[in-house]
């Protein structure tokens, strides 16, 4: 199978068409066959993603099982995965069947619910495989309809609000991006990811407006994919969109925003803002490092005060993900490493904490931190699955949570001490907003007089989360499962990055001392 | 000598006179009653024409260099055919059903069509003249068309007026030129307007720039715009946001290149404070908007910009760039108002976006086309609305202006937000009286061909990308 890659991009596509085409009317037989449909091509496309591990050489750091054809101008169909990007794509098409699986309740035009999903999923995949500038920013874009359709459609009493904001804010912090695409065009005469990667952009330092752009044409470069990926990711400031979509997004609208969509941006600053830009990502890494340990206490506090368990998860994923900007920035190999392994268990422990407060949703509609009480004395399985995952949460060692922020807190220490030092007060602060929302949900003595009744997790909740579980505590107690998939390509990464800097600083000492 | 000359012409030459022997004819035999019939055969012979166009090549001139006929001009003619048929096509039904389908109207646009083909092809201020106003002045009378309606009868006057104050600042732009310079042919012009321009051509230039940018509705000189959009029938409305647009571009780009093209910078400018105010105003002012032809007066306005913006560039990319969006934009634009011809209810026509409530639960198929077209004209991708922005920011880019690619995009976003506002009522809106159901199979098809090439389209364009690139070496050098 030597176009596998676009095999599992297009399955879910393909499947949204025949639905899209085939499937008429609302009835009872109509919304089983269009989630049947959805379930059935997620799960295929898990299976044809596992091929691709399969054939995936974990030694060679290079793109591998790359698709090439010729397209529009010198842009190009090209696709590729190396270390940085498989889990990406395994972490997507893993999610999907879960969250599809997840919807089974909706009752609403579930056949367009259905589409929609199926064709982000495809844009999703694109994003992670695509290795060209325009494609890439195609599927990047692209993945903004469906997203607005299911917060706009499905979602909450606020959902008008929440999907413009979502829609525009995050459309404005990626046309920047378009803009520097242009320039790097005009520059490098090509579109193609990898060739970008060896070009060299210019790094001398000039004057704009009559500021000294230190860095030149790739701190410029780098601020345009910056605000764009920074927004996507979240990261603070720019988080604001993100608690207003995830409360008003569908469930599995929101685990799949938590769980994949804000890894975009994470992964956008590995493939565009490190490799190609090296010196502009140098000049600017303090600035980072700092509004990323921000965000880790800021939005934890934040995150504390809470009255809404949606909000206050979202809240938790900003947190974070700053811990993954962190660890990128940081730029060396536990930092790296870390912050991939974070995004990776991000995506299960956040989307599985979603999935938690969905289970209660459906069953009582209401989101209200004090609406609850006492849920283990009804819901024990559920207790103990939710138990797990605010562990999780909280990085409690044994968990998947863990390893990401030692290796991110450890590859910052050896950067920046103070960083390190501010972040790692994040995690005290994280233990304290997951653990009490944990007791005031599930602890304590069943008060209310509606949740008597309520009804512990049915077969199929169980089945979706069991999955999840199993990765948790895999990557948990074996994250050299990850590492050793990822290690070659961080490791490459890591030495042309180096490289790149030390050129430019030599040249910049160069060009003082000829003065 | 004057056979070849007529022969270059043969086109034009074919189309007017079959505007005035239709016009003739229908005055003796049936009048109203053949207007149907005319109406396809009009489209007919455009689309023949258009076809006949597309197998020419090479660069000719008529008349001593009046009129040209090159890759460029016919690239716009073929445009302007095209899209001049496939409105005829579309308003038939609309026109009938409300008592306008009176024969004049086909005659009408065909004689525009006829000014615009010599718009695109003038190689003289004389025949530039002579295009413009044969096209403004069948465009007047279609604007009042509906004769009973104060509106329509509005739109057609203040289109009139502020017309013809723009054919005037073109003339006193076009006898200061001539002043200056001591000719009327471009090819003359371009000789004396060498490097360092005199301080009166370039008031020349500037009136003349001033004439064209109120044809093409670029800010300052839009005001004319949301007015004669919802006076005017649909139809005509349709029309106007097409062929025209394309015709008056095309003018627009052969005065500044084959008159003015060696003193770029002084033109580039200007071109680019209007492509920017453009974009700028045509976004913001259609926020407010309720009614969805002025909201499209605005898109219009906003996409003129970014066409501008490719011109503005002042490069063989640039001209490149702005034929790729003209055509995307006219191809989009069909769809739209194909759209916007089927919303009535009870019969009557409806042009306020709340009355689209929920119109995805109703017509969901509509619904979706629709969808994708407004999302291809915001730019978003993967519809072809984006590669045609992307195709003027790098023009843009290239050319030195990267400050325009970057208002460009920011004022993408603003512009985003009504798009996105149809949508909302399409699909999130409250439920509400619902429109009739559409019953014209044609508007269906025109609306779902044109939302079928902004999906396929994205795989090779059409082919239009090294045509325009010809078309647009024929203009530069």
């Amino acid at each position: 199978m030597s176009n596998v890659l676009s095999l599992t991009t297009f399955i879910p596509l393909i499947a949204a068409a025949i639905l899209a085409v085939f499937l008429r009317g609302e009835d009872e037989f109509a919304q089983r066959a269009a989630k049947w449909v959805a379930l059935v091509a997620t799960v295929l496309t898990f299976l044809v993603s596992i091929a691709i591990l399969v054939q995936f050489d974990p030694a060679d750091p290079g793109f591998q099982m790359v698709e090439e054809a010729a397209w529009l101008l010198d842009i190009k169909y090209k696709m590729g995965v190396d270390g940085i990007s498989i889990l990406f794509v395994l972490l997507t098409t893993f999610m999907m069947p879960l969250t599809i699986a997840a919807s089974w309740g909706v009752k609403t035009r579930v056949k367009e619910y259905m589409i929609a999903f199926l064709v982000l999923e495809t844009l999703m995949l694109g994003v992670f495989m695509a290795l060209d500038l325009v494609l890439f920013y195609l599927f990047f874009e692209a993945g903004l309809i469906p997203m607005f359709l299911i917060i706009g459609i499905w979602g909450g009493k606020e959902r008008i609000y929440a999907s413009f904001k979502f829609f525009l804010y995050t459309f404005l912090g990626s046309v920047l991006m378009l803009v520097a695409m242009v320039a790097m065009y005009a520059d490098a005469g090509t579109t193609d990811i990898p060739a970008l990667m060896r070009h060299q952009f210019a790094s001398e330092t000039f004057p704009l407006l009559g500021v000294q752009i230190v860095g030149g044409m790739q701190t410029l470069l780098f601020l345009a994919f910056f605000a764009s990926f920074a927004v996507k990711m979240p990261m603070w400031p720019v988080h604001t969109w993100l608690p207003d979509a995830h409360v008003q997004a569908p469930t599995a609208g929101s685990v799949v925003l938590a769980a994949i969509l804000l890894k975009m941006g994470g992964y956008g600053f590995l493939r565009f803002s490190l490799p190609m830009f090296p010196v502009g990502a140098d000049v600017l890494a303090p600035l980072v490092l700092w509004m990323s340990a921000i965000a880790i206490v800021y939005t934890s506090l934040v995150a504390l005060a809470q009255e809404d368990m949606k909000k206050l998860i979202a809240y938790s994923s900003v947190a974070h993900m700053g811990y993954v900007t962190m660890g990128i920035f940081a730029a060396n190999q536990q930092g790296i490493d870390g912050a991939i392994f974070q995004m990776i268990s991000h995506g299960f422990v956040s989307g599985a904490l979603f999935l938690c407060v969905g289970v209660i949703y459906d069953r009582m509609h209401t989101r209200e931190i004090d609406a609850y009480g006492g849920l283990v004395n009804r819901m024990p399985a559920y207790a103990l699955i939710f138990m797990l995952f605010t562990m999780a949460n909280v990085g409690l060692p044994g968990t998947s949570g863990f390893v990401g922020e030692f290796l991110t807190l450890m590859g910052v220490f050896q950067v920046n001490t103070w960083v390190a030092l501010v972040a790692t007060s994040g995690v005290i602060l994280s233990a304290a907003y997951a653990l009490w929302l944990y007791r005031r949900v599930v602890m304590g003595e069943l008060l209310r007089e509606s949740l008597k009744s309520i009804t512990d997790m049915g077969g199929r909740e169980r089945a979706i989360f069991a999955p999840l579980v199993v990765m948790t505590i895999l990557l948990g107690v074996y994250p050299s499962l990850v590492t050793d998939i990822i290690g070659p390509s961080v490791e490459a990464l890591i030495t042309n990055y180096d490289t790149a800097v030390a050129e430019a600083g030599a040249s910049t000492q160069h060009a003082a001392t000829s003065h | 000598m004057i056979q070849s000359d007529l022969n270059i012409m043969l086109p034009e030459i074919i189309l007017a006179l079959y505007a005035i022997l239709g016009l003739l004819g229908a005055v003796y035999t049936g009048r109203d009653k053949v207007a149907g019939m005319l109406v396809w055969l009009t489209a007919a012979l455009m689309v023949a024409l258009a076809f006949y166009i597309s197998s020419l090549s090479g660069d000719r001139t008529a008349f001593d260099g009046m009129i040209i006929d090159d890759g460029f001009a016919q690239f716009a003619k073929i445009t302007i055919l095209l899209s001049a048929a496939a409105v005829l096509v579309m308003s038939q039904d609309y026109m009938a059903r409300r008592g306008l389908l009176k024969f004049e109207f086909p005659m009408l646009v065909a004689l525009a069509a006829v000014g615009m083909m010599v718009m695109v092809s003038a190689g003289d201020l004389m025949a530039l003249y002579m295009g413009l106003e044969l096209q403004s002045l069948a465009l007047y009378v279609v604007a009042a068309l509906r004769r009973d309606s104060v509106k329509s009868t509005e739109a057609g006057l203040k289109y009139f007026v502020l017309g013809s104050l723009s054919s005037g600042l073109l003339l006193y732009g076009a006898s200061l030129v001539y002043g200056y310079t001591g000719t009327t042919s471009f090819s003359g012009i371009i000789a004396a307007a060498e490097g360092q321009a005199p301080i009166g051509l370039l008031l020349g230039l500037v009136f003349v720039l001033s004439g064209m940018a109120f044809k093409i509705s670029a800010v300052p000189f839009h005001m004319w715009t949301p007015d004669v959009y919802e006076g005017a029938p649909t139809p005509v409305t349709a029309f106007f946001a097409t062929a025209p647009k394309m015709a008056a571009m095309a003018l627009f780009a052969r005065v500044v290149f084959d008159a003015f093209g060696g003193i770029v910078q002084d033109w580039q400018q200007i071109v680019a404070l209007l492509s920017v105010l453009s974009m700028f105003l045509g976004g913001i002012a259609a926020i407010g908007q309720t009614d969805i032809k002025r909201l499209m007066a605005y898109s219009s306005i906003a996409h003129m910009g970014y066409a501008l913006m490719g011109l503005a560039a002042g490069t063989t990319l640039g001209v490149q760039s702005m034929l790729i969006y003209m055509a995307i934009y006219v191809t989009m634009n069909i769809g739209t108002f194909a759209f916007i011809l089927s919303m009535q209810r009870d019969g009557q026509p409806v042009t306020d976006i709340t009355g689209l409530n929920m119109y995805s639960r109703a017509n969901p198929a509509r619904a979706l086309s629709m969808l994708i077209l407004l999302f291809s004209l915001a730019g978003v991708p993967p519809f072809l609305g984006f590669f045609g922005k992307f195709y003027v920011l790098r023009a843009a880019y290239d050319g030195g202006l990267a400050w325009l690619a970057v208002a460009g995009v920011i004022a993408s976003v603003i512009g985003a937000f009504y798009y996105l506002r149809i949508v909302f009522y399409m699909y999130f809106g409250e439920e509400s009286e619902p429109l009739d159901r559409p019953q014209s199979p044609i508007l269906w098809g025109f609306l779902v061909a044109s939302a079928g090439v902004m999906v396929v389209g994205i795989v090779f364009l059409f082919g239009i990308e090294s045509v325009a690139q010809a078309a647009a070496v024929t203009l530069v050098e």
